[in-house]
């Protein structure tokens, strides 16, 4: 395929490149999604798809709330494959300490109108049985929902087929230059615009911006349907997802809809070998032991490492670059690149097109960092 | 649950005859040594049960040295993991057990190779080493007609075993052709006993019908197999059967050794003249070094066990003989490679991978197995590709990727390392 | 003249000779499938070795058990898919 001018060429076909392609060319852009492996095959494939509103800051609210309203909406029309399956999430308690934030948490998302409830120590083990005794409650968030994101990815590229976008595949990008993307056979793509959302490889053609590997495990288990029916989170999550300490494990679990387990989570920084570490997988999987007992005897099938693209303010990069106004990075979703995957290519698709967005696009800025983002 | 912690100078991984040979040898020369093996006792395959039925001299002769060298048998013991360097992690009785080794020989011998074909997923659709093991685990099939087909030797080991237990094999379908089988015939006469066993089965097997350039095109029934469609040349019928035993011969259990880092090549575990793999102290003997049979097996166990003992001189005086028995393996794997035809036997609706139902059709669209494994989940279920493997590379060309842990399906809390109170 | 076993497979006691695997009680009496598949299709044993993963049934209350890897012991409780 003869590569033509784009009006935006979109590096990586993970879940944010994919949206964007969707986003774009469904608005009538012409778009060239460029990939040097598969689809979905980075951060995409080796996360939970935990679609998840989130409140430690207002613009994490903002952007996983719309995206989730996004994908609520797009829900209907996923193929069966995608397994969208609205579980909702159980922020779970330990004690009265984390019952007074759960308490905090429901404050937060009523007053933004999030349908939320708190579960006291009863109604969590009706809800939950295999969650151990003594919990003190939690909240449940009835509109969260869990999704297999390497189909996901899939279906929005074919989207942006669909409306002309053109896939290149395997194909790798060396350079980003000022009117398009050299390949490393040499040619040239050559775009209007340029999207940068290649996830933990982003860095490697955009020099200078400050987006690191943070290393996560998982662990799935054989089918056991029913163990657990809604994606459970240890309120000490935030902890772990916000400590900027070298690794931290923290308590989250995710039913699939083949009934299988998925087990998780871990994050490390500084870590770029891909090997399984099993002093920190153990770590993760005693964290979710203690929560769910019967955990134990369920018979684990395959493990896997992947990388999130991390921040330093935990917030994605979603925008131009201030020195470059024809390059967009779309970037540095740490642990909520499957959630806010829609809302960031409309953030993406609204600067292209030059129109306001559905929330403030200020706080993902790159040029909020401004003395750490050379090009 | 109580924490197994042992330590050995040897462990052997594997109780086949080139585990069993591997831990006599090793054990004879002093070395405290441990034989391991996930099935209920050892003997691997082809030695399945001879500690009970004692129907080969050979395996109860083995069988004997291995009980009086003092070698620990740890049988329904099944390692699943390495967490750090010189100590595997095994469960046994749904107890964890970590063993400690400073040299280990990997004898994690073969499975047999199968490859889809409309209706391959029917009940009594069997392997062919499959229907023997359950026979031997207690099956009867006295009076059932047995259709035997695939590829290999080991269909006509399989047809002398079933009908001395009384089954009806109709037919042996090889898909090997005549020209390449008469080729292997003439290469046996330099393979002194093996002339004698080839003699023994036709002999057991006059009668039988054995038919080369033969495969299997289909298999139908309703719930189960009731009959195998069988094209040999122009020439295509329908056999009725009870059971079809087929597998297309061997693929080596090469995942503890990619679990520690043992160099492969061509899918076998690449190893030196003393069996030792590229990781100094770790070995490995037998099938998974090169698929090669019972001989072979037996004397590369003794030259990795004499080796893993310090016993070089010992060793080396194997060398001749495994020469001689490697020619014959490379003529086995050169007289039953598998001819192309059967890449087209599957249809668009033939389920490839058996663990989660993923199809040939949807296969076919994708360019790599990762891709595929993505978006279909083939080979993400519980056999952790070991089916389904072999088959797509065969069809697809698709080569498996790393290995993780856990290598067999564990409980989480082995994968773990243990309950709480038994972790550091 | 060898031990006898009994065990029970869906609930029908089975008498076996020491020995026997748990999956060849279960393909005793005409039963052919030991489990179903993902899609709902029956599914016998195939490997006979315990890596393939066809002949899982509930044995003495574990799931997903390879069946064919467990002898059959006295009272042992053998349960398979429908």
């Amino acid at each position: 395929m003869k590569p033509r001018a784009y009006d935006v060429a979109i590096i990586g076909a993970g879940i944010v490149g994919a949206a964007c392609a969707e986003a774009c060319a469904s608005e009538g852009l012409r778009v060239g999604i460029v990939e040097a492996d598969i689809i979905g095959g980075g951060a995409t494939a080796a996360g939970m798809g935990h679609l998840v509103v989130m409140d430690d800051s207002e613009a994490q609210f903002s952007l996983t709330r719309y995206s989730q309203v996004l994908w609520q909406r797009l829900a209907a029309e996923l193929p069966s494959d995608a397994e969208y399956e609205s579980c909702g999430t159980i922020w779970v308690a330990a004690d009265a300490g984390e019952m007074d934030a759960v308490r905090k948490k429901r404050e937060f998302f009523q007053a933004r109108g999030v349908p939320v409830g708190v579960l006291d120590a009863k109604s969590l083990r009706e809800a939950e049985p295999n969650l151990r005794e003594g919990l003190a409650g939690g909240l449940l968030v009835p509109g969260d929902a869990v999704i297999y994101a390497p189909c996901a990815a899939r279906f929005l590229i074919k989207r942006a087929q669909s409306h002309g976008a053109q896939v290149h595949l395997p194909c790798v990008v060396t350079e980003i230059t000022a009117d398009g993307l050299r390949l490393n056979d040499g040619s040239l793509i050559a775009a209007r615009w340029i999207v940068n959302a290649a996830g933990t490889w982003s860095p490697e053609l955009t020099p200078g911006i400050e987006v690191k590997k943070r290393k996560g495990h998982l662990v799935i288990t054989d089918r056991y349907p029913g163990f657990v029916k809604h994606q459970l989170v240890e309120l000490g999550y935030l902890k772990s997802a916000h400590s900027m300490t070298a690794e931290s494990v923290a308590f989250n679990v995710q039913p699939r809809r083949t009934g299988q387990l998925l087990i998780g989570s871990s994050r490390q920084f500084e870590v770029g070998s891909k090997e399984i570490d099993a002093n920190i997988m153990s770590r993760m999987l005693v964290r979710a032991e203690e929560f769910l007992p019967g955990m134990r005897k369920l018979s684990t099938i395959r493990s896997w490492t992947g990388f999130r693209a991390a921040t330093p303010d935990k917030l994605p990069l979603i925008g131009p670059l201030p020195a470059r106004e024809n390059l967009l990075l779309a970037t540095g979703h740490e642990g909520l690149g499957i959630t806010t995957s829609l809302a960031t290519a409309r953030l993406v698709a609204d600067q292209l097109l030059q129109r306001a967005s559905e929330i403030p696009a200020e706080p993902y800025l790159p040029a909020r960092i401004p003395e750490r983002v050379h090009v | 649950m109580s924490n197994g912690d042992r330590s050995f100078d040897l462990i052997v991984v594997g109780a086949g005859p080139a585990g069993i040979a591997a831990a006599c040898s090793a054990a004879e020369s002093g070395i405290h040594a441990a034989i391991v093996d996930n099935s209920p006792g050892p003997g691997g395959q082809i030695w399945r049960g001879e500690s009970r039925t004692q129907n080969s001299r050979e395996a109860a002769s083995w069988y004997k040295r291995l009980i009086t060298s003092g070698v620990d048998i740890l049988t329904a013991t099944e390692v699943f993991d390495q967490r750090e360097a010189g100590k595997i992690s095994a469960e046994s009785a749904n107890n964890l057990c970590q063993l400690s080794y400073k040299k280990l020989i990997i004898c994690t011998g073969a499975r047999e190779r199968f490859l889809p074909f409309p209706g391959w997923t029917l009940p009594n659709v069997i392997g062919a080493g499959g229907l023997q093991a359950l026979v031997k685990s207690g099956l009867a099939v006295s009076g059932q007609k047995i259709v035997i087909a695939g590829s290999g030797p080991l269909l006509l080991a399989v047809a002398a075993y079933l009908t001395e237990h009384g089954a009806d094999v109709r037919v042996i379908g090889e898909q090997a052709p005549w020209s390449r089988l008469a080729r292997f015939s003439f290469s046996l006469v330099f393979q002194g006993r093996k002339v004698l066993q080839s003699f023994q089965l036709r002999r057991q097997l006059s009668g039988i019908s054995y038919r080369a350039g033969c495969w299997v095109v289909e298999a139908e029934g309703n719930g189960r197999i009731e009959s195998v469609t069988l094209r040999s040349g122009a020439k295509t019928w329908k056999e009725p059967c009870d059971y079809l035993a087929c597998g297309f011969h061997l693929v080596p259990n090469t995942e503890l050794a990619a679990l520690l880092g043992c160099e492969r090549r061509a899918g076998f575990v690449r190893v030196n003249n003393f069996q030792e793999s590229s990781i100094a102290g770790i070995y490995c003997a037998g099938e998974p070094a090169g698929i090669g049979g019972l001989e072979l097996s037996l004397v590369e166990g003794q030259i990795a066990g004499y080796a893993a003992a310090g016993q070089r001189e010992k060793a080396q005086k194997y060398f001749g003989e495994r020469r001689r028995l490697r020619r014959f393996a490379d003529a086995l794997q050169r007289t039953f490679a598998l001819r192309n035809e059967l890449s087209t036997l599957p249809g668009s609706e033939t389920i490839v991978c058996r663990c989660e139902d993923v199809s040939f059709g949807r296969l076919r669209e994708y360019s790599s197995w990762r891709a595929a494994k993505l978006q279909t989940r083939c080979g993400m279920g519980p056999c952790q590709g070991r089916i389904c493997g072999p088959a797509v590379e065969f069809l697809f060309g698709w080569k498996t990727e790393f290995v993780r842990p856990p290598i067999f399906p564990v409980a989480a809390e082995m994968l773990a390392g243990g309950t709480g109170a038994e972790r550091n | 003249m060898s031990k006898t076993v009994s065990v029970a497979v869906n609930g029908s006691r089975v008498t076996v000779t020491e020995g026997t695997t748990a999956l060849a009680a279960i393909l005793m009496n005409g039963r052919t499938f030991v489990r179903r598949s993902v899609m709902g299709e029956p599914r016998g044993a195939l490997c006979g070795m315990g890596v393939c993963f066809e002949c899982r049934a509930t044995i003495n209350g574990k799931r997903h058990s390879r069946s064919c890897m467990i002898l059959c012991g006295q009272e042992m409780d053998i349960r398979t898919d429908e």
